[in-house]
């Protein structure tokens, strides 16, 4: 089942264009080899260094994730954000979006099926800004790089952000 | 040790999938492949993420950073800092330790808070996906409305951190 997963995930890199971000990196770290050995090396143990020392807080807080997730199933979030536009609407979409963590490529389906249960446009962006912008669940990733004040201000200001999306979004749909 | 008590929690949720997939538990299993479903995108993203960070790191020099994103360098540095943002891709926290090498190289505080609001919200991959479900004219009013929005934030971060202590740390 998990060997099936591993060939889906292929598929949807290709899906994702992730492979944009591969074939960047690649010719990148190539280029740079050939033009300083030594350096690039340094450059590599530098980035797999930095990305070991995460990598803990990282699966702790996916694993964390899967569980909420699964008490927190997509339709009841879909029914929720479903409910009035408005000043309610758009509160509810950033309120689910700030907490969610949901990658693009799950979020836009998501997205286009609100749509076509009759969601407001201005909802689906908060919804989609928040989710992009604010990361309560990500709190404590961010925290180790900024510190707790400065990531929960951040988050602050950039959910008042997704609202003002939202408003000018009303504004021209 | 210290590597085991760094990892425990991880541990201890794969020990509880394994043992839910050999006796059978159903939510276990759910919650499983759910974990599946986060990890992809990490897995392959980030360390590419970082060994972009690594090569930014030793190639580009701090002198550059400051001169173009650094304190004063106007909009050019706004528009600079957004094209770098839009290049990328990956998760919001795939944003973060680019973040730290900016400020490592002098890169301005309102700049930093530029580079993640456009991380988030405009970068290429993302964008070429909301086009294909949501559509041109969805994509393109929310990027237009969302750009304005987060450079104004960024100038309110800047604002409200002024005069006060801000550091970006390397986590150990």
């Amino acid at each position: 089942m998990y060997y099936q997963a591993w060939l889906n995930l292929i598929v949807e890199l290709c899906k994702k264009k992730m492979i944009g971000l591969l074939i960047f990196t690649g010719t990148s770290v190539l280029v740079s080899f050939i033009i300083d050995k030594a350096k690039t090396l340094k450059a590599l143990d530098k980035g797999m260094r930095m990305f070991f020392s995460l990598l803990p807080t990282l699966l702790g807080l996916l694993s964390a994730i899967s569980i909420v997730l699964y008490f927190v199933p997509n339709e009841i979030l879909i029914e929720y954000m479903g409910q009035g536009s408005g000043a309610k609407g758009w509160f509810m979409s950033a309120l689910i979006g700030s907490v969610a963590l949901i990658p693009g490529f799950v979020a836009f389906p998501l997205s286009n099926m609100l749509m076509q249960n009759g969601v407001a446009a201005s909802n689906i962006a908060v919804f989609i800004t928040t989710l992009a912008m604010v990361g309560v669940i990500s709190l404590p990733v961010e925290a180790r790089y900024f510190g707790w004040r400065i990531s929960l201000l951040r988050n602050a200001v950039s959910f008042a952000a997704a609202l003002a999306v939202g408003l000018i979004m009303a504004v021209f749909l | 040790m210290e590597l085991l008590r760094k990892y425990s929690i991880f541990l201890v949720f794969m020990l509880f999938v394994a043992l839910s997939h050999l006796t059978g538990f159903a939510s276990g299993q759910a919650i499983g492949s759910n974990f599946i479903s986060f990890i992809k995108e990490m897995v392959v993203v980030l360390p590419l993420m970082f060994i972009l960070v690594g090569l930014f790191d030793v190639w580009v020099p701090r002198s550059s950073i400051e001169k173009h994103i650094g304190q004063g360098a106007g909009a050019k540095g706004t528009v600079l800092v957004i094209i770098l943002a839009m290049l990328q891709a990956g998760p919001l926290y795939g944003a973060f330790p680019f973040a730290y090498m900016l400020w490592k190289k002098g890169s301005s505080v309102r700049n930093i808070f530029t580079y993640l609001g456009a991380y988030s919200s405009i970068k290429i991959p993302m964008l070429s996906f909301e086009v294909g479900f949501m559509g041109w004219e969805f994509s393109l009013l929310r990027s237009a409305a969302t750009v304005p929005v987060f450079i104004a934030a960024a100038f309110l971060m800047e604002a409200l951190l002024k005069g006060k202590s801000f550091e970006i740390k390397n986590p150990q």
